[in-house]
């Protein structure tokens, strides 16, 4: 039996007037009860698309071409559409960006929470009502037994966004998929909701993926990290490995982009030149050979493949310039094995 | 609540005022006297004249203005001209007809423009899409009298299937039930066409601005079936602002009524908005107008109080 989740070289398209746009391509990562990996990227580097891909929830012109998405040992792309639903708000979880739309302006808090509840939990209107304003309470919602009963227009970001993660674990998901949760919060909100879910996903031993262009939340809640680029994986590692040994060139650009407090008052930060190649408009070769200060000649012609760099701890990176690395990696394992 | 409904009341009535002025002043335009259609063209100017003074013709604009003003509020629209019965009787006998109307082809017409509106919806981009588009642009397209006096040439004369007009066969015992649905066909086909061309078209893109929302894509991430995600989840809200095109199409049925009750000798408001008009009969003309801009006021009031039921958003104090 292998990882809880184990996505496997997954390949989402999208169908428009001008053929097939490639959005993600061979994404790849394991993730383990208890876990959370963190897909950090630019916008547009595909990690929506892969967190919606996870979930079945891509749009009706998008849909995943190749690879598999096993989780609890099944292949979540070959379930029907109904088993699909089945699991969608009850071991699948998701949690999304846009609290302040997230919820239906017309329809009670409490309608809203209950609704997952007496569809996968088999519960009466009693118990689910009663359980919807624990959920409230364990999110920190103060005066839940009313809020149960108002619209969502009357409460502030911040607490819609936790009702939306009361939603999401009202069902007690396995696997809790958060699409940036905390980008469209204030600064003090962003840390109490991380924190509120960081404890509430150690005390469940639920998965997460978390979904961030930001480091800080990275290092605060990650246990692995994948950095995706222009739909791909560039680079996978557990988060001390990568903050304190980035390997990948862009890796090294996000943080060299990253203000530190040390820093001297006129130090200027840097950026990474350039813009994200369009999917429709991929180079062949590497996808970051236009914007990377290290680019060789062969990154233009081949594409690297997402390889072990590592002896020690698992460290993968889609680069030509740590074959040295791999090659090692490769005769220590050989090695073993004979 | 309450007070709110008071308060928009009370600013209606110098909105009516001013109604009642202009309509007044407009119909005093038209040129000759509504003694001139019932007195023999060889009456003596003597005997027209005292006709006129009889019916408080020889006074001034607004001295007329003000006795009819006077009068109605004591609750007196006055005399018809023509027929010389109080206007609020001859009103209240076409009301009835109109009423049943304006309601069937209502009914009607939202009955097959809100299905029909989500399915395409649903399906947009696609040719039951396309299709229902189509024939939302015909139906909004073709004018009254024309798809009127067309079904009335199919139906009526070359199948023989339908009356060609009034709300009962006339003589006999009036006929019965059957009767009177046989007369509402063809008038409820012409009005609920426009009607329900128009509201497919906003239920339409309203559902699929619903559609797209987050709040759906959240009810889609519980598991819930695309039914009770389309109809509990999306429809609620698509159906908020179509509470402004109800409102209008309540208001303008009143006018899709007068050619439409014209062509079928329908016995309602709109035939005696016609028939008062071509007889000069301006007492009841004015009757009519305002009853008019009344349904108008009722209909928006109506619309901003079913605003404050469906959309919890919206509170007034």
């Amino acid at each position: 039996m292998g990882a809880l989740l184990q996505v496997r070289g997954i390949k989402t398209e999208f169908r428009s007037d001008s053929g097939a746009v490639v959005v993600v391509d061979e994404v790849s990562f394991d993730l383990d009860r208890g876990e959370t990996i963190c897909l950090v990227g630019e916008s547009g580097s595909g990690k929506s698309v892969t967190a919606l891909s996870i979930m079945g929830l891509l749009p009706r012109n998008g849909r995943v071409a190749d690879g598999e998405i096993v989780f609890e040992d099944r292949n979540l792309l070959d379930l029907s559409e109904e088993e699909m639903r089945e699991n969608r708000g009850n071991s699948l979880a998701m949690i999304f960006q846009e609290p302040m739309t997230s919820l239906n302006p017309v329809l009670t808090i409490g309608d809203q929470l209950t609704e997952g509840m007496l569809l996968h939990l088999g519960i009466s209107r009693r118990e689910a009502a009663e359980r919807a304003v624990e959920l409230l309470e364990l999110v920190g919602v103060p005066r839940a037994g009313q809020i149960v009963k108002d619209y969502p227009h009357r409460l502030s970001g911040g607490m819609r966004q936790r009702v939306m993660i009361a939603m999401a674990l009202s069902c007690s998901p396995v696997l809790l998929v958060a699409d940036e949760p905390t980008t469209a919060l204030d600064v003090t909100i962003q840390a109490q909701i991380l924190t509120l879910m960081k404890k509430l996903a150690e005390a469940s031993r639920t998965a997460t993926i978390l979904i961030t262009h930001d480091l800080g939340v990275v290092a605060e809640m990650a246990d692995k990290v994948a950095v995706m680029y222009a739909g791909q994986v560039v680079e996978e590692a557990d988060v001390f490995e990568l903050f304190d040994h980035p390997r990948h060139p862009y890796t090294v650009g996000l943080m060299k982009s990253i203000p530190h407090l040390g820093a001297d008052d006129d130090a200027r930060l840097e950026s990474i030149p350039g813009s994200v190649p369009s999917p429709s408009n991929m180079p062949d070769g590497c996808r970051f050979q236009d914007r990377c200060p290290s680019v060789m000649d062969r990154c233009r012609a081949e594409r690297p493949d997402l390889l072990e760099t590592s002896t020690k701890r698992k460290h993968l990176v889609r680069c030509f310039l740590y074959e040295g690395e791999h090659a090692a990696v490769r005769g220590t394992t050989a090695g073993v094995a004979s | 609540m309450t007070t709110y409904i008071i308060r928009r009341i009370l600013i209606s009535i110098p909105v009516l005022l001013g109604v009642t002025v202009l309509n007044f002043f407009i119909v005093q335009l038209a040129p000759g006297s509504p003694a001139d259609l019932y007195l023999d063209p060889n009456a003596s100017p003597d005997y027209k004249e005292r006709v006129e003074a009889a019916l408080g013709l020889d006074q001034p604009i607004m001295v007329q203005y003000l006795n009819w003003l006077g009068q109605l509020v004591r609750g007196d629209l006055g005399l018809s001209y023509v027929s010389r019965t109080p206007v609020a009787e001859v009103i209240g006998s076409r009301i009835g007809p109109t009423l049943l109307l304006m309601g069937a082809a209502l009914v009607v017409a939202y009955a097959i423009a809100i299905p029909v509106g989500i399915l395409a919806a649903k399906r947009k981009g696609t040719w039951a899409d396309y299709t229902v588009v189509g024939g939302a642009f015909f139906g909004v397209s073709i004018p009254h009298f024309f798809l009127g006096l067309g079904l009335i040439y199919v139906f009526a004369l070359q199948l023989g299937w339908l009356p060609t007009g009034n709300m009962a066969t006339i003589g006999g015992d009036g006929g019965g039930l059957w009767d009177r649905i046989q007369h509402l066909i063809l008038p409820v086909a012409v009005l609920a066409t426009a009607i329900s061309g128009n509201m497919v078209r906003y239920v339409r893109s309203s559902m699929v601005d619903a559609l797209s929302e987050d709040y759906v894509r959240t009810a889609h991430a519980k598991g819930l079936p695309p039914g009770v995600v389309t109809h509990k989840h999306a429809l609620r809200n698509a159906l908020i602002p179509l509470v402004t095109v109800l409102s209008v199409d309540l208001a303008g049925l009143l006018g899709g009524a007068i050619v439409t009750e014209q062509i079928f000798q329908w016995p309602g408001l709109g035939m005696l908005t016609i028939q008062s008009i071509s007889s000069r009969d301006y007492s009841v003309l004015m009757g009519v107008n305002l009853i008019a801009a009344l349904a108008v006021f009722a209909a928006n009031l109506l619309a901003d109080i079913v605003y404050a039921v469906v959309d919890p958003r919206i509170e007034y104090t």
